[in-house]
């Protein structure tokens, strides 16, 4: 996990001693990085030019440095955890197993393996 | 914490352009192609970068997001410390 704003690394540690480690015990533990000029955010689609802020974008690299999804968000909506949690655990899943995910798809839950005998016959195998 | 000692001012890379492949000199803007290369899109590497960060326990260093290939990364922008969502 890495938080980006465009805030100085001074900021991003004050933050975290007089905000951040009185919401979570120890302080928030990944790297928060600092986005000067909106140069990194521009690149990811999410700097507000008219702002300068970064707004709400998260992305999800897997370990072969390709982007498995993307969620952005205007600032006055935050986000949710246990929805990136489903996601990542999904792509984990995609990747080890070649099967798919169908909609809502938690662990333990109905798969599908994509290929000519599942077309048209989905709704038999998978009922949510 | 030595590395809290810095400067006041320290230049990070930020994004950190692909060298094209080709020598071929480009006239005018850029190909589509070399730019779309730049900007983030799913089912595509991601641009790699460097920044500097604030790393608990650690202190000011760079970070660039190349050091976490191999792993699952989750990038998560934000539009500033101290607001209220």
């Amino acid at each position: 996990m890495l938080a980006v704003s465009t805030d100085s690394r001074f900021v991003h540690k004050i933050w975290q001693e007089q905000e951040l480690s009185k919401m979570v015990s120890g302080g928030v533990p990944f790297p928060m990085l600092s986005d000067a000029g909106g140069k990194i955010g521009a690149v990811y689609g999410v700097y507000d030019e008219a702002a300068g802020v970064d707004i709400r974008g998260r992305f999800i690299i897997d370990p072969d440095f390709v982007i498995r999804a993307m969620e952005v968000l205007t600032p006055e909506v935050g986000r949710n955890p246990d929805e990136l949690i489903r996601q990542i655990k999904a792509f984990q899943h995609v990747r080890a197993t070649g099967e798919v995910t169908p909609s809502g798809w938690q662990p333990g839950q109905t798969t599908l393996k994509p290929g000519p005998a599942l077309v048209g016959r989905v709704w038999e195998v998978w009922k949510p | 914490m030595s590395e809290m000692r810095d400067n006041c001012v320290q230049p990070a890379r930020g994004p950190i352009v692909p060298v094209p492949e080709s020598a071929a000199p480009t006239v005018g803007a850029m190909p589509l192609q070399e730019a779309n290369k730049m900007l983030a899109h799913v089912g595509k590497e991601a641009p790699d970068f460097e920044a500097n960060a604030f790393v608990a326990g650690v202190g000011f260093k760079p970070v660039k997001l190349s050091d976490y290939k191999g792993q699952w990364i989750v990038l998560c922008f934000y539009p500033g410390d101290f607001t209220f969502v």
